[in-house]
């Protein structure tokens, strides 16, 4: 993979593609944790995950039809996130069945996308890269974008957040308030799927994933209440985001290829950790749904 | 079409139809569909491994898709179960991410085993799916009892003294050993659509499991027979055909249990698995 290869300064914050990775990382870190504290508590990761995979095939779409990529992300994760609404997301055992079909057949898509891509021109290692992305090939143009629309999702969770959380935790007397529950769900998967989608696009849809769950899950094991859950889990994803990045840049002369191990790696693997170490170090003595739900309710 | 360089293509996908279509009517009914995805595609890492070490592909598959079922009920003990899911599936991808860029020109062969080789099976091949795939559906056989009680009625089982964990266990492993055989044949994406579409329709289409799993079955078969012919009429990749005959029957199944819900209310219930 090509993936240090844009990085020919020998200093670390001398380097254009770091800076870009840096601040790109940066806010894609904050914005899936903040999305993800909300993702995680409604039990919908797997709806998280499938976005950024869908987001992914209408990218590779609109590259076959010639038109901007950004318009195929932002189409097909909005598109699979009303679908995934349409058929049933919003019960809880139905969710992930209708989670699974739309990304089934947007999978399939994929599949003809790449077969069709791969017809005109000998881009071989482009399922590679759709999958796992890479943070030091951003091309500059497409940061402000990817800013904009991370603020988009970023406020309209923030808007939502209490409705939202009430929603989640008990939608049967979220109902009687008033709160219209299944508007508020599609509104949140909406932002899910913007959010998501961008960040897939610019650092692959492992990443994506690693950085909207593992640091919300992280958080909510550690702390109680959504506010403090959400900036643990910012800060969690901002460290490891950091910390892949260095690693990244300097295993560059690491055995055994000489060309660097992937940034994906190192974040996936600090996040992964961070968990491990919250999950084995409290032993919580029930396997509860969401222990720190309930204190995140009260909190509000 | 069925000439003899196909026939091996014809007798794998058939095997990899049943198992799907088994495996699958309890993974829509247990609501594990994640684990469905996370638990193939984390397998390719393996493969990429096994390759960097010259060993044969389906052992680093096994391995891994093991490992990933072990990992996944081994975190739920103590986590929400998509999240434990979420987290084995990045890392067991971020791992064959590292594989990856360390082996060199593997992005082709990563490609296929993302979205299969099928009219590629070699007849040597046959014979450790058909082994592995008889495995797996007689341990669902064997298991059907409990494994059904548990997923449609999780509290009672508990309480009849069917161990609602180990049976996820014991589930998870089946789908990892099925996975092993049938990523290299239809790919890591689309073992996951073969899955789920025909068996979610199944389950819109009658209430009673027995029936529902052979209809999941009879759908699976249907739906990879129709796509090599046509995937081998037209060249357009397989796992696209699957992906989307599966979504059609699960949309023609949805559609017919609404329309039979508002006939005669009382007998349908396709959501009664949900309670």
């Amino acid at each position: 993979m090509n993936i240090l290869r844009h990085i020919i300064e020998p200093g670390f914050f001398g380097s254009g593609p770091v800076h870009i990775a840096l601040a790109v990382g940066t806010v894609v870190a904050v914005t899936s944790a903040v999305t993800g504290v909300f993702t995680v508590t409604r039990g919908q990761s797997f709806a998280g995950h499938s976005l950024a995979d869908i987001a992914t095939t209408g990218g590779s779409g609109a590259f076959l039809i010639g038109i901007n990529q950004f318009w195929g992300y932002l189409a097909f994760g909005a598109g699979a996130a009303a679908f995934m609404e349409m058929i049933g997301i919003q019960r809880r055992r139905g969710r992930d069945v209708a989670t699974g079909v739309v990304l089934g057949a947007a999978l399939g898509l994929a599949a003809l996308f790449l077969y069709l891509g791969t017809q005109y021109s000998t881009t071989t290692g482009a399922s590679f890269t759709i999958l796992f992305g890479s943070i030091f090939v951003i091309t500059p143009s497409t940061v402000p974008a990817l800013i904009v629309s991370a603020l988009l999702a970023l406020g309209t969770v923030i808007a939502l957040a209490r409705v939202l959380l009430l929603s989640s935790l008990s939608p049967d007397l979220a109902a009687a308030r008033g709160v219209p529950v299944r508007a508020v769900g599609a509104a949140f998967l909406m932002a899910l799927a913007v959010s998501v989608a961008l960040s897939a696009v610019v650092i692959g849809a492992v990443l994506s994933t690693a950085l909207l769950i593992g640091p919300a899950a992280t958080a909510l094991r550690v702390t109680k209440g959504p506010v403090r859950a959400a900036a643990v889990a910012a800060g969690i994803g901002v460290a490891a985001t950091w910390l892949g990045i260095l690693l990244a840049y300097d295993s560059y002369y690491w055995p055994p290829a000489g060309r660097g191990w992937p940034v994906s790696f190192f974040v996936v693997t600090l996040v992964v950790g961070g968990y491990l170490v919250t999950y084995l170090r409290r032993p919580v003595t029930a396997a509860e749904p969401a222990p720190d739900a309930e204190h995140a309710c009260s909190a509000l | 079409m069925f000439g003899p360089l196909m026939i091996n293509t014809w007798i794998a996908a058939t095997a990899v139809a049943v198992i799907a279509g088994v495996t699958g009517f309890f993974a829509v009914l247990r609501g594990s569909t994640f684990a469905a995805h996370a638990i193939p595609n984390g397998a390719f890492a393996g493969a990429a491994g096994a390759s960097l070490l010259g060993l044969n592909p389906f052992a680093g598959l096994a391995v891994f898709s093991l490992a990933g079922a072990l990992g996944i009920a081994g975190l739920s003990r103590r986590a929400r179960n998509d999240v434990a899911t979420a987290l084995t599936f990045v890392l067991m991808l971020g791992i064959g991410a590292l594989f990856v860029s360390w082996s060199s020109g593997y992005a082709q062969e990563a490609y296929s085993l993302l979205f299969g080789e099928v009219f590629g099976v070699s007849a040597d091949q046959v014979l450790p799916i058909l082994i592995l795939g008889a495995v797996s559906v007689a341990a669902i056989v064997v298991m059907f009892r409990p494994l059904m009680f548990s997923s449609a009625l999780p509290e009672v089982a508990e309480a009849r003294g069917v161990r609602a964990r180990r049976m996820e266990l014991a589930f998870l492993l089946v789908m990892a050993l099925a996975t092993s055989m049938t990523v290299p044949v239809v790919g890591a994406l689309l073992m996951f659509s073969l899955m789920i579409g025909p068996a979610a329709a199944a389950r819109s289409l009658t209430p009673r499991p027995a029936r529902a799993m052979a209809l999941s079955v009879g759908i699976a078969l249907v739906t990879v027979w129709a796509g090599i012919a046509i995937s081998y009429q037209t060249d357009w990749p397989l796992g696209f055909f699957v992906g989307v005959i599966g979504a059609v029957f699960f949309l023609l199944g949805r559609a017919y249990a609404a329309v039979a819900s508002r006939k005669t209310p009382s007998r349908w219930s396709p959501g009664r698995y949900d309670t």
